[in-house]
């Protein structure tokens, strides 16, 4: 043991968990946008028949959620370690 | 006035120093703001989860699409009764799917859907102007090759595929391209 807690385990102050807050939701609008994006590309596409984009649009989609949950859970930990 | 840097209130006095009414109804504003702020990563991250779900529907319908049978062909008129610079209307592949049958000026036979890419409006054949005018949005297409010219529409009318066999023409499939 190096005594070193992981980062989900640091006692963060309110004004610090706020700005780790903002941080996140930054992060995660762009991951969003970037989603609208996506979709919006791909019904283009489909509806003009290409259907070449939808998987590859769908894979990159499920990662930006997994991503976006990955740093949801962060939140719930560094609240349940207060 | 020292102000102290761990105060819940907005001005950072403390709680002594509050107004009457802000000592009554005490508000932790920065542990309020982190909630609300909390609350809003979760409604962003429920957004993310819609887009993956948009996303797997395209999927969805893109699977179905391509393990559809081809179209059959129909019959839609007889050559001769199809004039230079006149239409006709049919419905193609289903019945709620509405085209249009033209003879351009060279005495070509062109066949269109006849919904507008934008929002689906039903187009109107513009034949001396070599276009098929969409009433609604003023959406104007090519109507040698369908493809959107002018107002709303970034993709070409779906093009129908031609035959002509014994005189008659049939619908013999349904192109779509971006």
């Amino acid at each position: 043991m190096n005594g070193q807690q992981p980062l989900s385990q640091l006692p963060f102050s309110r004004p610090q968990r706020t700005a780790v807050v903002y941080g996140m939701i930054s992060f995660i609008l762009i991951l969003v946008v970037c989603q609208i994006w996506l979709i919006t590309a791909t019904v283009h596409a489909f509806l003009g028949g290409d259907d070449t984009v939808v998987w590859p649009a769908a894979i990159a989609s499920l990662l930006c959620l997994g991503l976006n949950v990955g740093l949801l859970r962060y939140l719930h930990k560094m609240e349940s370690a207060r | 006035m020292p102000q102290s840097s761990d105060s819940k209130h907005p001005d950072g006095k403390p709680t002594a120093d509050q107004p009457r009414w802000r000592r009554d109804f005490p508000i932790d504003t920065a542990q309020d703001e982190y909630v609300s702020r909390r609350d809003f990563a979760k409604f962003l991250v429920l957004t993310s989860g819609a887009m993956a779900v948009g996303q797997a529907t395209l999927v969805g319908q893109s699977i179905a699409r391509k393990s559809a049978s081809k179209p059959d062909a129909m019959r839609i008129a007889r050559a001769d009764d199809v004039g230079v610079g006149q239409v006709v209307r049919f419905n193609y592949p289903d019945p709620g799917e509405p085209c249009l049958l033209a003879r351009l000026e060279d005495g070509k036979l062109l066949a269109f859907g006849q919904k507008c890419t934008h929002l689906s409006c039903a187009v109107i054949p513009d034949l001396p102007n070599g276009q098929f005018v969409c009433p609604c949005h003023h959406g104007h297409f090519d109507a040698r090759t369908g493809q959107p010219l002018a107002g709303p529409p970034r993709r070409p009318l779906p093009r129908i595929t031609l035959q002509v066999r014994d005189g008659i023409i049939y619908a013999t499939g349904v192109e779509l391209s971006t």
